[in-house]
């Protein structure tokens, strides 16, 4: 996971839970299905559009709302590889950890880049490169152990692969 | 000397076993209750089971509330509380609500007196923060969290900086805790108190009712807040000891206690407010607002479906119609209130105005059901939360009130004012 390579896809400001994934699909915890309503209250067509790897880039307080984790699950599951936003609602940025998507907070990347350009991330260096641009931000690199635990896809299969490294 | 420290450092604190905290200092604290629902309970369940770790750290401390999508909306919402309620039997959860014993989480806990001041909640739902209301550090968490917490019954915190609310003066007619908190988002965003603990207090905030003072703690995570608090006072401790088994602990803030930031507000200068969609910030006074013909009234939720809430429906609907084109829906939040309302006859004026009474359950409040809106309709709600599709589909409209404007905007037909009608 270490380069990300992806199309962005623009929102806006306090992009909340309901628009991420509407409580009228939360009688499931599956994540392809959910996956399916992604977004779908901001634009119908996104889930379709969307090719694994891509990028969604919205302005600040990120998952605002309900504390559902079936937000981050949806986002993941739909095919994108990180939400770069010029901040994050509290809770949604520790689901979103705990369920092994990868975020970061960037309020000069979430200014700049524009729907459709092409993003590389380098999770390790902290560098988000916009290639259409041709330009370079900068984001404070995640702690090691945050960068596994995104890696092993969420705390807990985090928990459970160090686990088993103890028992071997 | 001990660092002088504010109500939500002192409960983090205490319970870490520190002498002191700072702000941004992570603690791990004991969780003295966590709470879900029959959305956020079966996604916990599911990753409780991945861990294969059979045992919960005490099964009196969990709570289960089936309040969402029940009475069963459907095929699959029945699967999703059938998957609580064999986890309840397997592992022997006390408090387990279902069925006629079911309301809303967040009315219902405080109520059956499992919640007390000084306690560490955590819920698999935003909105337990209400129990800040309470003096209680309570915040929402997601599933993962709380199944980690139902391992290991503890849980780790950023300590918060704390921004202080000061309310003084005297509160216009009908103006409710619903109007100041409306207000009070309305003034810094809804992203104004992001991380943040936020303190509720000043003269105003000890003359308000229990229920007032839940439903301002409800919406702080409408501002962004981790915690909405007011302090524990000879109110709540009454409140308190007629349902509640264990001993509170009361924690105030020092004098010279370091706030992020203090906030005055001169509450006779306050109307009563609406919260325009999509936002709980777009706020405006309800005396300024353009004639807006509405579809649907909701007078219920978490925030504001308590039996004072009901008595001010009641005392504006009492002899009146809600208006031919306007479905008014009104939910009791708990049975326990649905009894009460039903001995002192408010039941009876609301079927009487032509509206219907639905048993407890969120329901419309997340455009679950029992009352979704269709394209281009309009409600006026005394829920949280008005953003896109909130209560049904992404073209209809939700503007958030308290009870008084609720109810007389149902006898007008528009969003309006119990003094519209002479009251
Ligand atoms: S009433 Fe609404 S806000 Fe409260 S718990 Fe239910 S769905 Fe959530």
């Amino acid at each position: 996971m270490n380069i990300i390579r992806g199309r962005a896809f623009k929102f806006g400001d306090n992009i909340d839970t309901d628009v991420i994934i509407p409580a009228r699909y939360l009688n499931t915890t599956d994540p392809k299905e959910l996956a399916q309503h992604c977004m779908e209250d901001a634009d119908p067509e996104f889930v379709k559009k969307v090719r694994p790897g891509d990028i969604i880039v919205a302005g600040k307080n990120f998952g605002c709302g309900s504390s559902r984790e079936h937000a981050p699950v949806a986002i993941k599951a739909a095919g994108i590889a990180c939400v770069i936003a010029e901040s994050f609602a509290r809770i949604f940025y520790r689901n979103a950890f705990n369920t092994g998507l990868l975020i970061l907070e960037s309020p000069e990347a979430s200014r700049d880049i524009k729907e459709g350009d092409e993003i590389e991330i380098d999770v390790e260096a902290g560098e988000i490169r916009n290639l259409t641009q041709g330009k370079v931000y900068k984001v404070k690199p995640l702690p090691p152990f945050m960068q596994d635990l995104i890696r092993d896809g969420g705390l807990i299969p985090h928990l459970i692969c160090k686990y088993r490294q103890t028992q071997a | 000397m001990k660092r002088p420290m504010t109500m939500a450092e002192k409960i983090l604190a205490d319970r870490a076993g520190l002498e002191a905290v700072e702000p941004g200092e992570l603690v791990e604290v004991p969780v003295d209750l966590t709470l879900a629902n029959d959305i956020t309970a079966p996604l916990a369940i599911k990753i409780f089971e991945e861990t294969r770790i059979n045992q919960v750290f005490d099964p009196e401390r969990i709570v289960l509330v089936m309040d969402h999508f029940t009475p069963n909306k459907d095929i699959k919402s029945a699967e999703q509380v059938r998957i609580c309620r064999e986890f309840a039997r397997r592992f022997g959860i006390k408090h387990y609500y279902e069925g006629g014993a079911c309301g809303i989480e967040h009315a219902l806990l405080p109520e059956q007196g499992l919640v007390v001041p000084g306690d560490i909640v955590i819920g698999a739902d935003s909105h337990t923060c209400t129990y800040g209301a309470l003096g209680a550090f309570a915040t929402g968490v997601g599933s993962t969290d709380l199944a980690a917490t139902w391992i290991t019954g503890r849980t780790w915190f950023k300590v918060p900086e704390t921004i202080r609310f000061v309310y003084r003066g005297e509160l216009k007619p009908w103006v409710s805790g619903k109007d100041l908190i409306l207000y009070t988002i309305g003034d810094i965003g809804v992203d104004g108190a992001l991380y943040k603990a936020m303190e509720f207090s000043g003269e105003v905030i000890r003359r308000l009712s229990m229920a007032d003072r839940f439903t301002m703690a409800n919406m702080a995570i409408e501002a962004g807040g981790k915690v909405g608090l007011i302090e524990a006072d000879r109110k709540t401790l009454s409140y308190v000891r007629q349902r509640a088994q264990r001993e509170p602990r009361i924690y105030k803030s020092d004098r010279k206690a370091r706030f992020l930031e203090v906030r005055e507000y001169d509450c006779s200068k306050i109307d009563l407010q609406v919260a325009f969609p999509h936002l709980p910030s777009n706020t405006r006074p309800v005396t300024e607002i353009p004639e807006i013909p509405i579809d649907q009234v909701v007078i219920g939720s978490c925030t504001n479906g308590r039996l004072e809430d009901l008595a001010v429906a009641a005392k504006i609907l009492k002899g009146r119609k809600v208006h031919p084109n306007v479905r008014t829906i009104i939910i009791p939040a708990t049975p326990s209130i649905y009894q009460q309302a039903l001995k002192k006859g408010y039941l009876r004026v609301f079927l009487e105005a032509g509206a219907i009474v639905s048993p407890p359950t969120c329901g419309p409040c997340l455009g679950g059901h029992m009352g979704i809106l269709a394209k281009g309709e309009r409600a006026v709600a005394t829920t949280n939360r008005n953003f896109v599709g909130r209560m049904g589909h992404p073209e209809s409209e939700v503007y958030l009130a308290g009870p008084a404007v609720a109810a007389a905007s149902a006898i007008l037909g528009r969003i309006g004012s119990p003094q519209e009608l002479g009251l």
